[in-house]
Order: structure tokens, then sequence, then C-alpha cells
């Protein structure tokens, strides 16, 4: 029990300034309600500096499938989240405050700041205690604790009808995923007889992967594929993210996706992957294989096919988000390999959603930071269309060129981050044996070009479009802040890239333990485990 | 100093992008002759006694510090590399010199992009390791799509976009390509093959190994990967279509770095990672590669023929001469793999002088219509004297550079192999081939002298607004400045470019002298192949036997 508080640190950190917030956010004095972003953001800050210091090697002894997991993928949701709070800065009551401003007295049943900035905290602990996870209802707890604050988030983002139209969809949808994945979570629990993800490995180590635990383990894929937005359960992505304002869906295309990505690496390690190069499990049983290879197959096509259609940015950055997923289910399916920087496949979606994590903020960012203000009003609308973006590096340099450098690197140009996460998805879906599954991602990146450089097009080379009302600079300067710091951190964190891949390499390792199952196994070997010894 | 190469115009875009308006022409030229004198430096220091050999080798290990990754940054060049680089090089300061009239609006990103332009370029003349070649060849895309997009002519977006999208298109086939040579170099290959081999690694020397071990299936497979990038970019027949709309709607330096290096980057792909990486399926497949190559000069040809747009017939010419340059390299003769070589030199200052020349003329008219400009020998005569010269050497006028190169890859393709069981036998082209391939020369000579008859030559016509009193320009226009022919300026531009052609021309013997080492090892394995394959038909038995004897 203490060694599981001591766990869960960072989440607690969390908890408690989520709680804070609540509070801060009815006073009555405007600076006090200021202060609810700087507590989140001291909160997320000692949660990244608690977790970057959980003791691993006390939890290693104990019941993690995954320990080292656990410091890395809390240090780097802690990390993400505070350019997110930055955007979210004067996302809800900016209206409401400058009627205060003006002299409307203070109702708190109006005040929405408090409740929206906790509940972002609560998103994010769920994020983190998918990581710390051990155990399969715990499991579906920590995903459902990432998403049910964030249906709560769309709606009160905005004021438009259309934030709650999109909110009550994603909830439905989100309901129908929770409930394909917790199916799926009763039949692993009646093929293995315990919840436990560490004995489940253990189980199927040693019983081999049943019939009833391949199609529980199908469902809970499928299910966690509303949290990724894969294909099939991608349908409300363009819809929600349109519905929202663009500093929430920056957080629904960050959080649901890493907490589900978290999820399917702890959920198909326990199938027998083992990252210990001398033991080599016997890797996915061969249906699992196929559905994940047609899944990131079709995912990345229908996003990046479906993204050169729209002229919605948010809706092309929905559908890029998509495409993305399913270019970091491809390291899915290659799998650890023999644990080596090429070869690694957790270690190489792991990587591409921290770089993900970056350059998608950025693109968003921009959205977040333009705004459409009518002359001497404060009626102010997001921009909508690509059109919008025209002669953004003539008017605003440095949001236009943040545009311009995270559409690059989400197309992957060489050299800047997108391209190396890329880089180490294809050689590890090379070495696991994928080569078709890497073609159609290079044919997919080469798609991917068409809309990316529609956005790079419209903010460098074409001019202002003068009919359209100008756009200004949100007075929010945090946002500008988290833009720029995005797109900066595309280039800056090249040099740190091999550190970086080695601590996911690291976190993706299993201790010995796991390993236990022998590779004879009942099932024939199967691809990955004959690409293993080929070495 | 081959990084210190690289830098200078890395360096340079950056002050420009820093600094203010006015200083960027100013930056831009000087720092594009201190690229120059660089690349010229590296000639000069090259010691040509050891062309074969890798010079100026330096290696940055560890570009992914504490990854274990062996990937590091390692430049070198060869012969062939210190030639490209001194194409270059010559070619950056007369691009930059050459704009002067021409640009005069956003002149800070037009020159910051162009001079940024050349630091990929150059990096993948030295590159040494696939990641930096990989990254130099896919970056010269975004300078290039930024200067066409910015400153080309009326169609100029779309062009950019076809551009971009079709060269990234084949370079991401290229990259899966050269990465399952890597992946195959790390695990299949075993560590007693050779320095690198059963590590992950992204050295030139230890893939080509590991590709030249792979099964003749897989090599097949890598082939087409490579030549989904390289025959976009050089271009080859059936993927040319960006090429003619790029050039046409380029600005004036952007067709001249376009021709005179950009395409180069895709032969000298062929030249380094297609040839000597996997030569058993070069050998099978270099008839089909050939034909494609053929099936574009003769295509490219006629369509000039119909052209009534002078800078897109120059355009379409590119497709054709490419199309030379790739036979002579697939002949896999040292004949006709040299000719290549110097081809890619010759294309370059030859085509590239010819759209200065044609930027020239539509500085003053602006018009490239054969309809509506004709006879301007009688008001430019400098100019014409130009231009005249270029199209020569372009057609191959014996005497001027085209010719040489021309004739070492029509010779290649001939010696390559038998015709009716005579001679040649030491490839897989043949006679036929050098054959269909020359009256592409033909047609090239009908095409172009049937330009300067309309253009240069024959009555006087000049567009309305333009008649014989003094130069009368519209209003407002941008060139007001410009006299009748050409200024020193534009002189300065042209001469050395003819100067060079003449050289090379009148005593091609040292180039080519040079050029026979590296070109005999890089053909070398794929030569050993071909003599290796069994007779696949009974006919060109008798040349098979004929090879066997001759082997000791």
């Amino acid at each position: 029990m203490a060694l599981k508080l001591e766990l869960i640190r960072p989440e607690i950190a969390l908890f408690i300034a989520a709680c804070i917030v609540m509070i801060v956010g009815l006073s009555k004095q405007h600076a006090t309600r200021t202060a609810c972003a700087w507590i989140c953001g001291v909160g997320l800050v000692v949660a990244g500096f608690l977790a970057a210091t959980t003791p691993v090697p006390r939890i290693a002894t104990g019941a993690g499938l995954m320990p080292e997991l656990i410091p890395y993928a809390k240090t780097l949701i802690a990390a993400a989240a505070l350019p997110i709070l930055l955007l979210l800065t004067g996302t809800v009551d900016r209206d409401y405050e400058h009627r205060v401003a003006r002299g409307e007295r203070f109702d708190p049943i109006r005040a929405t700041r408090g409740e929206f900035y906790a509940f972002f905290l609560f998103s994010v602990m769920g994020v983190m205690l998918c990581a710390s996870a051990d155990d399969l209802i715990w499991l579906f707890l920590a995903l459902e604790l990432t998403s049910l604050p964030t249906y709560i988030m769309v709606a009160i983002s905005t004021s438009r009808l259309r934030s709650q139209e999109a909110a009550v969809k994603y909830f439905f949808l989100g309901a129908f995923g929770a409930a394909m994945f917790l199916y799926g979570f009763a039949m692993l629990y009646g093929a293995t007889g315990t919840t436990m993800l560490l004995q489940m490995a253990r189980s199927f180590g040693e019983h081999g992967v049943g019939t009833l635990a391949v199609v529980g383990m199908l469902f809970a894929i499928i299910g966690v594929g509303f949290k990724i937005a894969a294909v099939p359960m991608h349908f409300y992505t363009p819809d929600v993210y349109q519905g929202a304002s663009a500093p929430v869906a920056a957080h629904l295309a960050f959080a649901p996706k890493a907490a589900g990505f978290l999820t399917l690496i702890l959920l198909l390690t326990t199938l027998g992957w083992s990252a210990l190069p001398a033991v080599g499990g016997p890797g996915l049983p061969e249906p699992i294989r196929v559905a994940l290879w047609v899944m990131a197959a079709l995912t990345m096509t229908v996003g990046n096919v479906m993204a050169i259609l729209q002229t919605s940015i948010k809706r092309i950055l929905a559908y890029s988000s998509v495409a993305h997923s399913g270019y970091m289910l491809v390291g899915l399916i290659a799998g650890p390999g023999d644990g080596s920087l090429w070869r690694n496949g957790l270690a190489a979606s792991l990587f591409y959603l921290l770089s993900y994590a970056a350059m998608n903020l950025g693109a968003f960012a921009v959205l977040a930071c333009v705004e459409r203000r009518a002359r001497g009003s404060d009626e102010h609308a997001e921009i909508e269309t690509v059109e919008d973006l025209r002669g953004l590096c003539r008017t605003q340099p440095a949001l236009g060129w943040t545009m311009v450098v995270c559409a690059l690197s989400l197309l992957g140009f060489p050299p800047l981050l997108g391209f190396f996460a890329k880089l180490f998805l294809f050689t590890s879906a090379i070495s696991a044996g994928e080569l078709p599954l890497a073609v159609v991602m290079g044919v997919n990146s080469a798609i991917a070009a068409f809309y990316y450089l529609r956005l790079v097009s419209a903010a460098y080379f074409d001019d202002r479009d003068e009919r359209l009302p100008s756009g200004h600079v949100t007075p929010f300067s945090g946002r500008v802040f988290a833009a720029v710091a995005s797109a900066l951190s595309t280039v800056a964190l090249l040099p740190f890239i091999g550190p970086l891949h080695a601590a996911g390499r690291r976190a993706v390792s299993t201790p010995a333990p796991v390993a236990q199952a022998p590779a004879d196994a009942h099932a024939p070997p199967t691809r990955a485990a004959a690409a293993a010894s080929d070495r | 100093m081959l990084l210190a190469t690289l830098l200078i115009p890395a360096l340079a875009a950056l002050l420009i992008a820093v600094s203010s308006k006015d200083s960027a022409r100013r930056i831009a030229t000087v720092a594009s002759l201190a690229f120059f004198a660089m690349t010229a430096l590296i000639a000069a220091q090259f010691d040509w006694l050891r062309p074969a050999l890798r010079q100026f080798s330096v290696e940055y290990v560890d570009l992914l510090p504490g990854s274990g990754a062996g990937a590091s940054l390692s430049l070198g060049v060869d012969a062939v590399s210190v030639m490209l680089l001194a194409l270059t090089g010559l070619l950056a300061p007369l691009c930059v010199i050459g704009s002067f009239s021409a640009i005069t609006e956003r002149t800070k990103s037009y020159y910051g992009w162009l001079i940024a332009l050349q630091a990929p370029m150059a990096a993948v003349f030295m590159a040494q390791d696939m990641v930096t070649f990989y990254i130099g060849f896919e970056f010269t895309l975004i300078p290039m799509f930024v200067l066409i997009s910015l400153f080309g002519s009326t169609n100029r977006r779309r062009a950019a976009v076809k551009f971009f999208l079709y060269t990234f298109t084949g370079s991401m086939m290229t990259l899966v390509g050269l990465l399952y040579v890597v992946w195959f170099n790390a695990v299949r290959m075993p560590p007693s093959a050779g320095p690198g081999a059963g590590a992950w690694t992204v050295a030139i020397d230890p893939l080509m190994r590991a590709a030249q071990a792979m099964p003749l299936r897989d090599q097949a497979w890598v082939l087409l990967a490579l030549m989904a990038g390289f025959a976009v970019k050089t271009p080859l027949f059936p993927v040319h279509t960006w090429l003619p709309l790029a050039h046409t709607e380029a600005p004036t330096a952007g067709s001249v770095v376009l021709a005179g290096v950009l395409l180069k980057l895709g032969t000298y792909g062929l030249y380094r990672f297609v040839v000597p990486f996997v030569p058993a399926a070069v050998a099978e497949y270099a008839p089909a590669i050939a034909t494609i190559s053929i099936i574009g000069i003769l295509y490219g040809g006629l369509i000039c023929w119909v052209q009534r747009d002078v800078k897109k017939l120059v355009a379409y010419s590119s497709v054709a001469h490419l199309g030379f340059c790739v036979l002579g390299l697939f002949a896999l003769t040292p004949v006709g793999a040299s000719g290549s070589i110097l081809y890619m030199i010759n294309h370059g200052l030859s085509t590239g002088a010819l759209f200065f020349c044609i930027g020239m003329m539509y500085e003053r008219y602006h018009t490239r219509s054969m309809d509506e400009v004709g006879g301007l020998a009688r008001v430019m005569p400098v100019w014409a004297s130009f231009t005249v010269f270029f199209t020569m050497a372009s057609v191959g006028l014996p005497g001027l550079n085209g010719f040489v190169s021309e004739f070492f890859c029509l010779l290649g393709a001939y010696q390559s192999g038998a015709l009716w069981g005579v001679g040649g036998g030491a490839g897989p082209l043949g006679p036929w081939y050098a054959a269909i391939a020359g009256v592409g020369m033909i047609v090239a000579a009908m095409y172009l002298l049937y330009m300067l008859g309309k253009v240069v030559f024959g009555p006087l016509k000049e567009p309305p607004g333009h008649g014989d009193h003094d130069h009368g320009h519209g209003a407002g226009d941008a060139h007001e400045g410009l006299p009748k022919d050409l200024t020193v300026r534009e002189i300065g531009i042209l001469t050395p470019l003819a100067l060079l052609c003449l050289a090379l021309g009148v005593l091609p013997t040292p180039a080519l002298h040079a050029l026979e080492a590296p070109v005999k090892q890089a053909i070398a394995p794929a030569h050993a192949a071909f003599e290796a394959r069994p007779a696949p038909a009974p006919m060109i038995e008798g040349r098979h036997a004929e090879a066997t004897e001759a082997r000791p």
C-alpha cells in the first residue's frame, strides 16, 4: 500500500492542486481568481519533479509490469501539460470577466474558471495513472479519468452551441469506447483469472494466448482506439476538435492519445514481449498483429486522405492527429525488438509521442493565438479556415513561422524533430520484418505533404486577404509563448535525441520475471520471434 | 574545410534573416563569392593524381550522443564530387549577381533562400553517410519551393507544389530503400564481412558492401525504391512532368540552379547509390532503365519541337539531355560512365547559361514566346552571340563541351554490347541503344536550331511597346535601367560559363582522365555482376563465352 502511494505521488500533488484551484476559482477578488493558472502550473512542476524522482529501484521489486515507464511517462506528461496549460489561459470566463471588470457583480455560480482548470488537472492525472497501472481495473479507471473531464472541458470551452453538441457527441462515443474495452477487459479476466497485468503476462507465458484472450484483447484495442483516434473509432475527432476551442483541442490531441498509447503498450506487453535481447518473447499473436496492422494502415491512410479534403484548419489538424496515431501504431506492431536504438518500436512510439506533443501543440497554439476581432469591439472569434492563415508570416512573424516549422516537422521533413521520430519508426518496422507497413507509411508521409504544404503556403507565401477581418494576436501572452516554445523545441531538442530516446528505451524495458515465457510456447513462432532470431 | 564550405552559405542565410533589407544583396554576394572560393580551393588542393581516393575526409562521430546509434556526420570528396561541387560553387555567385535587376521585392527572402539552397546541395555532394545525404537531398526542396512560390511567374504556386510533391513522394521511397539497406547491414551481415558490418551504421562504405551482398530479389526492390526518388529528381521519362512546369515558373536564378545543380542530385544519386549499391539488379535491369532514358530523349526532344515558349523548350531539352546522362551511366562501361559524369557538368554549364540568356531576354521583353520576339540578333548582338554559343554547346557541336560528353555516353552505350555477335560485350546495353539514342541528337539539333532561327535570326519582331525608339518600357517598369543589349554585369555572368564550355570542349582529357579511376571503381561491382550472370538467352551466348575466356 505504502509502495503504491509512493508511486502515485505526482498524481497526489495534482489532486491537491486541483482541489485548491476549484476553491480559489470562486474567489471574489479578481487577483485571487487569476492565481488559478499559476497554482496549476506549480502543481504540474511539482508533479513533474516528483515523477522524475520516483524511486524506480524500489518499485522494480513490486508488481509493475514496466516499472521504468512510470517516471518516464509521468515526466513527459507533466512537461507536455505545461505548455497546454499556457494555452488554456483565458479560454473560459473571458467575456464574463470583462463584464465584471465593467462593474457587474461577481457571481461565483457563473464563473467556470475553477472547474475548468481542475478538470484539466484531473485529466492529466488520469494519463499519469495509466502509466503506473498494474491492474486492469486501475487501467480502466485511469483511462476514464483521462476522458471524463475532457467532455466537460469541451462543453464549457466556448459559449457556442457547437461546443455543447461536440461534447455530447464526444461523450456518447467515449462511453461506447469505454464499454468496448471494459468488455475486452472482462474477457481477459475470464481468460486468465486475474486482473493483475503481471499475472496476466505470466499466465500468457505459461499457457499461451487462448482464443478468449485474443478476442478480449481485440475488443480492448478497438476500445482504446477511441482514445487514440484510430480507425474505426476516429469519427468523432474532426467534429469535436472543431467544436472545442483551440486550446482544448490541443489538449484532446495529446492527453487521451498519450493515455491510449501507454495503455496499449502495457496491454500488448502482457502478451509476452520482452525488451531483453537475450530472451526474446514470442511476439504478438497473429490475429492481433494483423488487426493492428490493418488498423495502423487504415488510420494513416484515412487520416491523411481526409485531411486533404478539409478546409477548416482544425479539421485538418484533427485528421492529421488521426494519421499520426497510425504512425505510432507502427512502432507498437514492431515491438521492442532487441531493445536497441534502431529496432525498438515501443521506444520509437514513445519518442514519436514526445515529438508529436511538441510539434502538434505548436500548430494548435497558432490557432489559439490568432483571433479575429471586429474593429473597436470585444467580440472575438477563432480563425477557422486555411484562408485565415494567409500572410501570417508577414503580419505576425513569430506565429507564422511557428506554423511553418511545426507543419514541416509534422510532415517529417529533415532535419526537424519529426523526421527523426519517423526515422526510428521506419527502422523499427523494417527490423521487425514489416517492410510493407514501412512502405505504407512512406506513401502516407508523401500524401501528408499535400495538406501540410497548404498550411505552409498560406502562412508564408500568400498575402493577407483584405476582405477577411484582420487577425489579432490574443491578449494572453502565455499562449504566444507556448506556441513559439514548441516550434523552437522541434529544433532545440535535436541534440538531445540520443538521451531522450535512450530514456524511452529504458522505460519500455521489462524486468526479467515477465520474460520467463519459453519461446516454444504453444503457438508456432511468430514473425517477431523470427526477426529476433535473425541476429 | 568541407564543413566550412557548408557553413558559409548556411550562416550567410541566417545573417540575412536577421539583418536589414538593404544589406541582403550584399551579404549574399559576398557569401556566394566566399562559397565559390572555398569550392575552388577544394578543387585546387584536391590530389588529382589519386582521384578515386576520398579526400578531405572529416567525421563527426555520434550525432545522437549517448545513443550508440552509429549516426555520424561524415564528409569527404572524390573527383566526381569535387567537380560537381565546383559547379555548384561557380553557379552560386552567378545566380546571385544575375538576380540584381530581376528581383526587387522581398529581397531578404529571395537572397536568403537562394544562398541557403547552396548548403544542402553541397552537403549531398560531400556526404559520406546516408543521413547527411538524405537530409541534404530533402532540404533542397524547401528553398526551391520558396523561390518558385514567391518569385515565379503567374502559375508559380501550382508549379511549386507539384515540384515538392513529386520529389518528396519519390524520396520517401528512397528513404525506405536506404533504411532497408541499413537494416540488412546490421542484421544480416556477419561482423567478419568488414568494418561496420553487422552494426547499425549509416556510413556509405559498409552499407555499400551490405547492399552488394543482398540477393538479387532484395536488390531489385532496393533498386526500385532508390530509383523512385532519383528518377523523379533527374527526371526520367514518366515522372518528369514536374520539371517543365517548375522551370517555366521559376525565377531565372531558380531555373539555373534547378537545371545546373538540383537535377544533378538525381544523377549523382544514381551514380553514388544505385550503381555501386545494387550491382546485380543494375546489371539485370539496366536495359529497362536505358529504354526509359531513350524514351525520355526522344519524347523530350519531340515535345521541344512543338514548344512556343523558349524557357519551356529548354526545360524539356533537360529531360532529353539527362536521358543521355543516365543512358551513359547504365551502359556500365568506363567510357559511358565518365561521359555521364562529364555530361552532368556540361549540362549544368550550358543549360544554366541558356536559362540566364532567356532570363535576360525576358527582363527586356517580358515575354518568352517565340511568336512575339524574333530576329533579336539585330538589336542585341552580344546577347545573340552568347545565346548561339550556348545553344551550340547544348546541341553538341564538336569543339564545345556538349559534344564530348554526349559522344562518350553514346559510345559507352555502343561498346556496352554486341551487334550481331560482333564487338563489345562489356555491358548490358548495345549498339541498338546508341543508334536509337543517336536519333535524339538529331532531334536536339532540330529544335534548338529552330529556336535560334526564330528568336535570334530572321526578321526583327518585338512585342508591342518595345518598338525601335529607345527601349520603350511601360510606366512603373522595374527594369527601366536596362539597356537594349547586355550590361557589363550580364556579360560578366555569361563569360566564365562560355570559357568553361570552350575549355571542356577543346580539352576534355584532364577531366576524363581524372574521372576514369573513380568511375571504374563505381561500376566495377555492377560490371562483375553482369559478367557473373548466367547467360539469359542463347543469342548472346557467344559474347558471354568470350567474356569468360577473357577472364584469367
